[in-house]
C-alpha cells in the first residue's frame, strides 16, 4: 500500500459490509481496501462469499448494511442512473465468460462501446478488433458466435470485452476455473499484461493458487464472510495464519471445515 | 393450528409474488417510455413475434373458421337457421376466437421462448454482464419484448380474423353449397367495427401479458437448467390463465351494457 499517495482515497473501500440471504449470513462484516493501480487477489473456498462481495461492489446485489466507497464516493445508496454512470469505471470478466450468445464475437467485445457509450458501430468494430488483438485473437474470430469457441477462447473474448472501454477497475471472477494449466497460464499472463497496460485497479477472486501468485500484488483471504488475513503476495507462504496455510497448501486437515450447503 | 399457519403462509407468498410482479411491471413500463430505446432489439422482437408466428396463428385461425362453419351448420339446421352461419363465424372469430386462440398459440410459442432465453441469460450471468457494460437489462431485454408483444399481436389477430372468416367461407361454399356472394354479404351485414376493435384491444392486452410473463419468469429464474425449465412452464401457464381471465374482463367492459 506504500505506493498509494496519501492524498488519494483508496480506489475501493469496504467497511463492515453485511449481506444475508434469508437466515443464511454470507458476508459478515467485510473490511477491505484496494489501492489505486493495485492488483488484489481474494482467495477463499467455494461458497465463502467471494462472488457476493464483488456483486455488492458492482451493485448487482445490495448489501444489508455497511459502506462501500469507490474513489471515496459512497455507492450503496446510488440511484439507478448514477449507478449506470459509476459502472462505466468497471469492467468484469465473469466465471463462465457470460458472452451474449445471440451476438457475434466482435459485437460482444464492442457491446459496452455501442450500447453503453453510443459509439458508431464501424468505429466500435475497429476498437473491438484491436482489443481482440491484445488478447491474441485474430480479426477472423470476430465473425464467429461465442458457442463456436472453446472455453479458453471464450475467456479471452470475455477479457477483451472487459477491457474494451478502458475501465479504471477490473474484476476477475475465477478467471482460470475450468481451463487446462497451459491455457490458465496464458490467461494469467494476459490479465497481468492488460491490467498493466491500462494502469487499472484489479480485484481477482480465485481458489487457484498458481493464478493468485502470478496476478497478485496483495492477497486477502476470506473465510465465513470475513477477511481473516491480508498481506503481500510474497508473504503468503509464511503468513503465520493457520487458515491461510491450510488453503495455500491445499490440506484436507486443518481449521477450515468443508461447507456442505451452497450459499 | 397447522391448517391456519399453512393458509397464512400461502397468502403471504401470494402477496409477495403479486408485489414483485407489480414492481417488475412498473419498472418495465417506465423503461418502455423513457429513452434511450433500442430500435434494433425492438425490430428483432417484432419480427420474431409478428412474422414468425404467422404460420401457426394462420393455421389455427383457418381451421377454427372451418370447424365453426361446420359445427354451426349441424346445429343451426335443426331449426332452419342455416342463413346465420356466415354471421356467427364472423362474430365469433373477430370477437373471441381470433384473439384468444391466437393469444394462446403465441403464449406457447413466444412466452416459452422468452422465458427460456432470458432465464438462460440469468443463470449464465449474461444479465449481470449487461449491467457491468452500462446497459440496463430492463431497457435492453424487457422493454423491447413488451413493446413488440403489445403492437404485434393486434396485427397478427387482424390477419387471423381474415383467415378465420375465409376458412368459414371455404367450408360454407365448397362443403355446404352456399352461394359465395350471399355468404360474403351475410358476413358483412351484421359485422360492426366494435366487433373487430374489441378483438384487437384484447389482442394488445394478451400480447403484453405473454411478453410480461415470459420476461418476468425468465428474469427471476434460479438454479440452472431445472430453474429455466420451471420458468418456461410458469410463463406459458400463467400467460394462458391471464389471457382467459382478461378475455372475460375485457368482454365485460365492451359489451356488458348492450
Amino acid at each position: 500500500m506504500s505506493q498509494v499517495p496519501p492524498a488519494h482515497p483508496p480506489k475501493i473501500a469496504l467497511k463492515n459490509v453485511h449481506k444475508a440471504f434469508g437466515s443464511k449470513v454470507v458476508l459478515n462484516g467485510i473490511d477491505l481496501e484496494v489501492g489505486r493501480g493495485e492488483s488484489l487477489v481474494v482467495i477463499g473456498g467455494s461458497g465463502t462469499g467471494k462472488s457476493v462481495m464483488l456483486k455488492c461492489v458492482l451493485g448487482l446485489l445490495s448489501p444489508d448494511s455497511g459502506s462501500i466507497r469507490v474513489d471515496g464516493e459512497e455507492t450503496t445508496k446510488l440511484r439507478p442512473r448514477e449507478r449506470e454512470k459509476l459502472l462505466h469505471k468497471f469492467g468484469m470478466l465473469f466465471q463462465g465468460a457470460a458472452l451474449f450468445d445471440s451476438l457475434k464475437v466482435w459485437e460482444n467485445v464492442a457491446f459496452g462501446l455501442i450500447q453503453g457509450e453510443h459509439m458508431p458501430r464501424a468505429k466500435a468494430k475497429d476498437i473491438a478488433i484491436a482489443k481482440m488483438g491484445a488478447v491474441g485473437l485474430g480479426p477472423e474470430v470476430g465473425e464467429l458466435f461465442p458457442s463456436e469457441l472453446s472455453g479458453g477462447m471464450q475467456k479471452r473474448v470475455g477479457l477483451a470485452r472487459a477491457i474494451a472501454d478502458e475501465p479504471e477497475i477490473i474484476f476477475f471472477d475465477e478467471p482460470t476455473t475450468g481451463l487446462d494449466p497451459i491455457m490458465a497460464d496464458v490467461i494469467n499472463e494476459l490479465i497481468v499484461k492488460c491490467v498493466k497496460d491500462l494502469g487499472a485497479t484489479a480485484v481477482t477472486i480465485t481458489h487457484d493458487m498458481a493464478s493468485a501468485r502470478k496476478i497478485a500484488d496483495r492477497v486477502a483471504m476470506i473465510y465465513q464472510g470475513r477477511i481473516i488475513w491480508t498481506g503481500h503476495a510474497n508473504d503468503i507462504d509464511n503468513s503465520g495464519n493457520p487458515y491461510v496455510d491450510q488453503f495455500v497448501h491445499g490440506r484436507g486437515e486443518g481449521p477450515i471445515k468443508m461447507q456442505v450447503r451452497a450459499l | 393450528m397447522g391448517f391456519l399457519a399453512a393458509t397464512g403462509r400461502a397468502f403471504l407468498i401470494f402477496l409477495e409474488a403479486t408485489g414483485k410482479l407489480g414492481l417488475f411491471t412498473a419498472t418495465a413500463l417506465s423503461h418502455c417510455v423513457r429513452p434511450p430505446l433500442y430500435p434494433r432489439q425492438i425490430l428483432r422482437q417484432m419480427i420474431d413475434i409478428g412474422y414468425y408466428s404467422l404460420p401457426v396463428v394462420g393455421l389455427t385461425a383457418l381451421f377454427t373458421g372451418m370447424v365453426l362453419a361446420l359445427q354451426s351448420y349441424s346445429g343451426f339446421s335443426r331449426f332452419q337457421a342455416e342463413g346465420a352461419i356466415a354471421t356467427v363465424v364472423a362474430l365469433s372469430v373477430t370477437r373471441e376466437l381470433g384473439p384468444v386462440l391466437g393469444g394462446l398459440m403465441v403464449a406457447g410459442r413466444i412466452g416459452a421462448a422468452m422465458a427460456a432465453e432470458i432465464g438462460t441469460m440469468r443463470v449464465t450471468e449474461q444479465i449481470d454482464a449487461l449491467s457491468t457494460l452500462s446497459t440496463n437489462p430492463f431497457k435492453y431485454l424487457v422493454a423491447p419484448r413488451l413493446i413488440a408483444g403489445l403492437t404485434m399481436l393486434p396485427l397478427l389477430v387482424l390477419v387471423a380474423d381474415i383467415i378465420g372468416v375465409f376458412g368459414g367461407f371455404l367450408v360454407g361454399v365448397y362443403r355446404l353449397d352456399f352461394n359465395p356472394a350471399s355468404y360474403i354479404s351475410r358476413t358483412w351485414e351484421f359485422l360492426e367495427p366494435i366487433d373487430v376493435i374489441s378483438g384487437l384491444v384484447k389482442a394488445a392486452v394478451f400480447g403484453f401479458m405473454v411478453s410480461l410473463m415470459g420476461c418476468y419468469h425468465g428474469y427471476h429464474s434460479r438454479g440452472g437448467a431445472q430453474g429455466v425449465g420451471a420458468a418456461t412452464t410458469n410463463a406459458v401457464v400463467s400467460a394462458s390463465i391471464l389471457i382467459l381471465v382478461w378475455n372475460y374482463l375485457i368482454t365485460g367492459i365492451f359489451f356488458s351494457t348492450k
